[in-house]
Formats: structure tokens, C-alpha cells, sequence
């Protein structure tokens, strides 16, 4: 720890995370939500669309939750039809498409069979299970062959709305030098209450989230990544109202991050927040036993928020994730806790303040890989002085131990990065961070010197917040625009139609097998504490 | 200092008229003496003389970045230029409010939205909230201005209700994302619904967002189109003028009754 701070306080604040979690997992242990029941589909190998372009996932799901039978959870339903037909679940969501099967007219079947009925889905469920653990294998053994880069890690963004000219432009910029490509959505996708389907070629200000889409640039970066003999990843959004049917697309593909943070969409998208919890607990257990590193977006709070006066939210949104994610069996080394490099630039020792904040994470969560934002908002059209507050940026990212660094474009405020805008950027990072990459060992922090005191400052305002937090619950407390200066209320928002309480009988095969594989039932659930 | 010729304006490096322009590009091919040169002879029919490729850098494999030097051989003639500008007298807080209280006697009603898939409301809000803007407060802190900021992510058909509901004097429209030009669409399409409601001349309709122009504004049908760095006060200002020229347009017992 290099800021010497009292550890007493970080407890504290970690105590009372804690606590809010656990109030958020009550809720999210009650319900179950229509993405959470397809993504279910998805993992028994479900796929495709109907003749009407939507997804079978979808058609399924909601021909049960229409009639009101969510409850039970679609696999009960799935379960009673692959036992009584002895079809596939994908034959039978074909069926359900073409009006030859409702899976409703089963609905009232007795329970206490459902036991046997459960075990014809055993097979689907394991097979999906040791796909996922397959691609683990296939992540490790490519880390220890080819070269797993060095920290912090070179994260570009690739945009263009068309796949196939998202592959050139990543492998181009992973020859340049990028460790990491993430492909960005397009506009709006994170208001589908779907997943598209199939390889897509328009998009606006990005590219559409499908399972063909990863499969194809899959394959781009691991042809690349033969090629340059460095493992480049793949990073996609698990946001939105589809989050945890993303996890099992990302999952399935060998996708190696995933943006997935517990209350972005609620803040930045309007989604609903009790559809959003329960939906980041799912998708965060996906992503756990994936392998997948996720990335929270504190970073977003300070676009809407000034990032000198609201630095605890960020501080205290990181512990907030860290907690909820520890529920779904992510472990620190997984938890990619972001925050960003957004303070104005015209104030004095603005740079001092930024490397507090970046220090301060980097101490108070050793362990976790940080992803560290660069400047955005006050990026303007004057793409010199742009060039020039990355490198800023750089610098304290390098000096700081960042793990994940997402490199600024210069071009930031006029359009999605150019191809050689993506270049210069890479070589504004690889120049400051070989030029000063030992700089952090070298430094120490005076005691009482504008770093050590702000960072100091911001702990204990954190500490305010989160015991603020932890006496009106999450929930509430959101509801006074804590975070980004943005209110959202328990029952405001999209998607709350599609949030079902779970029945006693209710059933998600693979909830139960991951939790059991993680070792999480027990920490899960609340009553046994 | 040369006295410029303003019939006569072309870039200024380290001379007057000796035209140098820096530009950067990539070319989607191989990197190497080919493309260099194929970068210079590009760059000498953009229309610059002595092109020089500076910097010529490999973009992995099938792409090349360049940066390079000409002299650019055109001018323009400043003297004869028209550009659509708002016509507002610029004004502060205090100003605004009296002229709003002295000449119109009567709160404005406006409503704003970020429409469509748009989700930035950053500048919308510097624009209407509170709080305002570089120092400067939105428009809800008027007291002769009544706001109501609807937020990102808003339906053309919300915002059109909302103006009928509120029977607001001017639309405020904030569009951020113009990626494949989808502002346009967006944009175009609250005109069209405006004027099957038949209340397009009732409202002053104001664009603004940091790649909207006056004249794009214009050219789409809109009243008034506000760029980056706009202050509250600049919007503030034109529409109070622009709701006292309308009353003087009209006569006074046909004006609005409120
Ligand atoms: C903050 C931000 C976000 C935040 C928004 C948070 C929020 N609640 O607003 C988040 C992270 C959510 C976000 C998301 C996305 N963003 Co964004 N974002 C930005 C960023 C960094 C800053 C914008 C900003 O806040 N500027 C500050 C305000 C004050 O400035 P302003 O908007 O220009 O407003 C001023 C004037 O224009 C004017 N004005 C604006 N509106 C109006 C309206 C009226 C009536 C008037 C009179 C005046 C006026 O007055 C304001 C004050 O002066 C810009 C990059 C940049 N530096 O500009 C990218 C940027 C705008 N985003 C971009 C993109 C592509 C996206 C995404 C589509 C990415 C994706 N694929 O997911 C999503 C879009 C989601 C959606 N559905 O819209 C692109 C847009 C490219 C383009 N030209 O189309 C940009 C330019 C970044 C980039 N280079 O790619 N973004």
C-alpha cells in the first residue's frame, strides 16, 4: 500500500458493501426475469429465430411468461416436453414456434414428478457446462503459449457497425500493439429485449452483440494472435436487458471480458432495477465460471458527474461491485473495478488529483484488475491537445499500476476511433509506459502531500456514502440520485414487466450447477448467514 | 504583418500565402515506397503543390498512415462569404427575464429531449437544469421560463404530446450520436409529425448538440440549430426575442391566450 492509509477505514467500508449486497441479494434471490429464463434456452443449446426474425429464446419464454407460468422457471416447462416428446429442447422451441406445441397445456401436471423429468435435461445441461470449461482450457493453454502481455494492458474499441470490417481493424490494431479489442454495440442495443441474430453488417456507432458476431471476431483475434505470438482478448457488453443472455453467448464463444457492471443500465439506460439486479447476478455467475474478467463503469458516473466532487461515488460504486460480485462467485482476480481519468482539465494540480484516485483503487483493491478509463468529456475537436491529455493519462496509469488501461482517441469527441486514430493512441501508450515503467517503484507519497491528503478525503467521504447507503438500502438510496446525479426509483424504468417471483417449485438447472461448482449456494443464500 | 488580401485567403504556415496544410490519412494498402508515393500524388490532386509525405507508418499489413506536407494553391474570397448565424442580441439572466416580464407579460413554456436512441443528455441538461452550465444557469433557474427537460432516449411522438400537452412555445431538441447520419432521420421526422399535428408554426423548434449547425438546423426545417459550447443564456436569449418578434408579427388579440 503505498498511500499509507487506515486500513480500519477501508474495513469499514467494506462492511458496509457488504451489507448493501446482501439486502440487494433478497431481492434477486426471490425473482426471476424473462432474459434470465432464455438465457436458460440458450444454454440447452436453444438458438436461432422464427420466420418472423425472432429468436426462439424469446418465443419461448414468452409464450410461458404470457400465460403467467415464469415462475416455475422455463426449464420445468422445457423438461415436461423433451421427457413427453423425446424431442431436443431445440426441437421443441421449433415446435413451440410453429404453433405445434404450447408448453402451457402442461402447466398443471402434477408435481412431485418433476424429479424424473428434471434428469432428461442432465445431459443438455453438462454438455453446455463443459463447452464453457473447454474454452477455459483453450484460454489458459493460449496464455501459456503465447505471450499474456504486460500490465497495464492495451485495450482498444472497435466500432464500425460491420463485422467482418471490425476484424480488420482489430487485427490491425493488435499488430500495432493492442492486448485487448472490444467490440462496442451499437446505439440502443442495450434496449432490445432480445439478442439479434446472425452476422451483421449495420450498426450505429458500433456493432451488434450476436453469437455470430463473437464467433466470427473469435476467430479474426485468434488467427492474430498466432499470428504476433500475443494472446489478444475479446471483450463484448453484458449490459442491457439481455446481460445474462450475453454472459452465455460470451461463455460460448471464449470471449475473455465482459462490461458488466451491477447498475449501469439502471443509471445510464433506465432499466428497471429490480429486472437489473437479478439479471447482473446471473449473467456474474456466468462470467465467474467462464473465466471471464468482468469491468464495472464506475467511469461512466463522471460524464454526468463532476469527477473531482463526486470521486467517493466512484470509490464507494467499486465496493458496491466488488460485494455483488463476490455473491456470484467472481473472484478479485476477475473483477475488473473500473474509474477514469475525467477531471477537468484546466484545474490546477488536476493531474496530482488523478493519480490520488487511481492510487487509491489500485491500493484499497490489490488483487483486482483494474480497468482504468481515459479522458472523455473534456476531450474537444482539438485532437492536439487531445494526443497530449492522453498521454497525461498514461502516465498515471503506468505510474499507478493499472491493469487495464483503455486508451483515449484523440479524435474522442468528433466520431468512433479512425483506424489510425487507434495507431497513434497505441503509440502515445506503448512510448509512455516503456518510458516510465518503473516510475511507481520509484515514488514515494509525501504524508499530508496534496496525493496522500486528497486520497484520504476521498476515503472517508466514501465511508459516509456507503453507510448512508447501507441505512436506506441500494435501492433507495438510488432513488436520491447518489450515483452519476441521476434518480431511479424501485419501480421506475424498462423491463419490469419481464421480472416474475420465483414459485417454490421454481427451477434453473444451471444456476444450481454453477452455483455448486463455485461453491456459492451457501454464502448465497441469505437465511444461512 | 502583410496586409492580407481578404478577397484572397489561403493558409498560413510561417508566411503569408505560403499555404501549408498538414494532413493525416491512411491508405488502405501495404506499406512502402509504392504507397508513399501513391499518398503524394493523391495529396497533389486534392489540390496542393511540393506534396511531401513526412511520416509513412505500417498499420499491420494492409494499411498505411501518413503525414504529409503541400501547399495549398486555392484561396477564398472571405469578402463574399454568407453564413447563417442565429440572429439573437446576446444577454444575460437578468436582461432575459425583464425582457420576457416587460414585452410578452407571460412565463415561456419549453420542452426539451435528447430524441430518439440517443442516451447523452449531458448537453441538454447544461442547457435546461438548474445547475446549468460553465457557470451559468439552465433554464429551469428563469423565473420567466418554464421548463420541462424529458430526458434521453425520448420518442418524437412523446416530446410532440408533451408540447401539446404543456402548449409550449418552443421544442428543444438535443441530438449527440451522428453516426450514418441517424440525427437526420430522427430529426426530419419530429418536422413531419409537428406538421401532421398541424402546430409546426405554432412552436419555435430549436436543434443543438455538438455536430449541429445553424445551417443544418435550417436546412431540416428547424428554427434555430446551437453547436458546442453553447451557454444557456445564448438559447434563452434568442427565444425570448424570437417569441417578442412573433407577438409583433401577430396582433396582439390573436396572440395566445394564456
Ligand atoms: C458522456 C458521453 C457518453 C455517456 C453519456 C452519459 C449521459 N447521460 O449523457 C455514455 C457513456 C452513456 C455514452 C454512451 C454512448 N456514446 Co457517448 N459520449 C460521451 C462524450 C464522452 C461526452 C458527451 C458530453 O457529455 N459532452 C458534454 C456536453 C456538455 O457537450 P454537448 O453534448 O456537445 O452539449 C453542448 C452543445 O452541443 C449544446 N447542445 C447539446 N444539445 C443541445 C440541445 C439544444 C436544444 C441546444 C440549444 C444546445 C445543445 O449545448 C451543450 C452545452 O454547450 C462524447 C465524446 C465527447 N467528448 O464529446 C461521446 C460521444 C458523443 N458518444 C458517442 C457514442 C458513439 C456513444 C455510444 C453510441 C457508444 C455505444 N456504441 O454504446 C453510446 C450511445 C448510447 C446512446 N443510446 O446514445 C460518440 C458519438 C459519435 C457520433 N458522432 O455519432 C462520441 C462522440 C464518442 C466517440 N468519439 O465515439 N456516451
Amino acid at each position: 500500500m503505498k498511500l499509507d492509509l487506515d486500513i480500519s477505514k477501508i474495513h469499514k467500508c467494506r462492511e458496509c458493501a457488504n451489507d448493501i449486497a446482501d439486502q440487494v441479494m433478497e431481492h434477486v434471490q426471490r425473482v426471476t426475469t424473462t432474459t434470465i429464463e432464455r438465457t436458460v434456452l440458450r444454454l440447452l443449446g436453444v438458438d436461432g429465430v422464427n420466420h418472423a426474425g425472432v429468436p426462439l429464446p424469446n418465443v419461448v419464454v414468452d409464450s410461458v411468461h404470457r400465460a403467467g407460468h415464469l415462475e416455475d422457471g422455463i426449464a420445468t416447462y422445457m423438461a415436461r416436453a423433451v421427457a413427453s416428446t423425446g424431442l431436443s429442447p431445440q426441437q421443441v422451441a421449433e415446435k413451440v414456434a410453429c404453433g405445434e406445441l404450447d408448453l402451457t397445456l402442461t402447466a398443471s401436471a402434477p408435481a412431485g414428478i418433476g424429479g424424473c423429468e428434471r434428469s432428461v435435461l442432465s445431459s443438455a445441461v453438462s454438455a453446455s457446462l463443459d463447452r464453457i470449461l473447454a474454452n477455459v482450457a483453450t484460454r489458459r493453454e493460449y496464455l501459456s503459449r503465447l505471450d499474456p502481455g504486460t500490465e497495464p494492458l492495451i485495450y482498444v474499441i472497435v466500432a464500425t457497425g460491420n463485422i467482418y470490417e471490425d476484424v480488420e481493424q482489430a487485427q490491425s490494431a493488435a499488430k500495432a500493439g493492442a492486448d485487448i479489442i472490444a467490440v462496442i454495440r451499437s446505439t440502443a442495443q442495450s434496449l432490445l429485449d432480445y439478442v439479434p441474430y446472425g452476422a451483421t453488417t449495420e450498426g450505429f456507432g458500433g456493432t451488434f452483440a450476436t453469437q455470430e458476431n463473437f464467433r466470427i471476431m473469435r476467430r479474426g483475434l485468434d488467427s492474430v494472435s498466432v499470428e504476433t505470438g500475443r494472446y489478444i482478448r475479446l471483450v463484448n457488453y453484458c449490459s442491457g436487458l439481455c446481460m445474462p443472455e450475453i454472459a452465455a453467448m460470451g461463455a460460448l464463444e471464449r470471449l475473455d471480458m465482459m462490461l458488466n457492471d451491477s447498475m449501469y443500465g439502471i443509471l445510464f439506460r433506465d432499466i428497471n432495477m429490480k429486472r437489473t439486479f437479478a439479471d447482473q447476478h446471473f449473467s456474474r455467475m456466468i462470467n465467474a465460471y467462464a473465466g471471464i474478467t468482468i469491468n464495472t463503469g464506475e467511469d461512466n458516473y463522471l460524464t454526468t458527474a463532476d469527477a473531482y466532487d463526486e470521486a467517493h461515488t466512484v470509490l464507494a460504486s467499486q465496493f458496491i461491485n466488488e460485494a455483488l460480485a463476490h455473491r456470484s462467485g467472481l473472484p478479485d482476480s476477475q473483477i475488473g473495478l473500473g474509474h477514469a481519468f475525467e477531471i477537468n482539465p484546466e484545474l490546477k494540480d488536476g493531474f496530482l488529483y488523478e493519480v490520488a484516485q487511481a492510487q487509491l483503487a489500485r491500493d484499497i483493491f490489490p488483487d483486482a484488475p483494474l480497468k482504468y478509463m481515459p479522458p472523455t468529456k473534456y476531450m474537444t475537436g482539438d485532437i492536439f491537445r487531445g494526443y497530449l491529455l492522453n498521454g497525461m493519462f498514461n502516465l498515471a496509469g503506468v505510474m499507478t499500476g493499472q491493469s487495464i488501461q483503455l486508451l483515449g482517441m484523440l479524435t474522442e469527441a468528433i466520431h468512433t476511433p479512425h483506424i489510425h486514430d487507434r495507431y497513434l493512441a497505441t503509440k502515445n501508450a506503448k512510448h509512455v509506459f516503456n518510458n516510465a515503467r518503473h516510475l511507481g517503484d520509484d515514488i514515494l507519497y509525501t504524508r499530508g502531500g496534496i496525493i496522500q491528503t486528497r486520497a484520504e478525503q476521498v476515503l472517508d467521504d466514501t465511508a459516509r456514502m456507503l453507510q448512508h447507503v447501507r441505512d436506506r438500502g441500494l435501492m433507495n438510496a438510488m432513488g436520491e440520485g447518489i450515483f452519476a446525479g441521476i434518480a431511479r426509483t424501485p419501480d421506475g424504468g424498462r423491463g419490469l414487466d419481464g421480472v416474475a417471483a420465483k414459485s417454490a417449485d421454481y427451477w434453473n438447472p444451471f444456476e444450481e450447477a454453477i452455483a455448486s461448482r463455485l461453491a456459492l449456494a451457501a454464502s448465497n443464500d441469505p437465511r444461512r448467514r | 504583418m502583410p496586409q492580407v488580401d481578404l478577397k484572397s485567403v489561403r493558409p498560413y504556415g510561417d508566411t503569408l500565402d505560403d499555404g501549408k496544410v498538414q494532413l493525416g490519412f491512411t491508405l488502405p494498402i501495404r506499406y512502402g515506397p509504392e504507397a508513399k508515393e501513391a499518398a503524394r500524388q493523391l495529396v497533389m490532386k486534392m489540390g496542393f503543390e511540393g506534396a511531401d509525405v513526412v511520416s509513412a507508418h505500417d498499420l499491420g499489413g494492409h494499411f498505411t498512415y501518413f503525414v504529409v506536407y503541400g501547399k495549398c494553391v486555392h484561396s477564398v474570397d472571405v469578402t463574399s462569404l454568407r453564413v447563417p448565424k442565429v440572429e439573437v442580441e446576446q444577454m444575460d439572466f437578468f436582461k432575459i427575464n425583464d425582457l420576457v416580464r416587460d414585452k410578452l407579460g407571460r412565463k415561456i413554456t419549453v420542452v426539451a429531449a435528447c430524441t430518439g436512441s440517443d442516451a447523452h443528455t449531458v448537453g441538454i441538461d447544461a442547457i435546461i437544469n438548474m445547475k446549468g452550465y460553465a457557470g451559468e444557469y439552465g433554464l429551469e433557474r428563469y423565473p420567466w421560463f418554464r421548463a420541462h427537460n424529458l430526458g434521453a432516449q425520448v420518442p418524437n411522438e412523446t416530446l410532440v404530446a408533451k408540447a401539446i400537452d404543456t402548449d409550449a412555445d418552443a421544442i428543444l431538441v438535443s441530438q449527440v450520436v451522428t453516426q450514418r447520419n441517424v440525427h437526420i432521420a430522427n430529426m426530419t421526422r419530429l418536422v413531419d409529425l409537428l406538421e401532421a399535428e398541424g402546430i409546426r408554426d405554432d412552436v419555435i423548434l430549436v436543434a443543438g448538440g455538438p455536430r449541429i449547425s445553424h445551417e443544418l438546423a435550417l436546412e431540416l426545417g428547424y428554427d434555430a440549430g446551437f453547436g458546442p459550447g453553447t451557454l444557456p443564456s445564448h438559447v434563452a436569449a434568442y427565444i425570448a426575442q424570437e417569441m417578442v418578434r412573433k407577438e409583433h408579427r401577430t396582433s396582439p388579440d390573436l396572440g395566445k391566450e394564456r
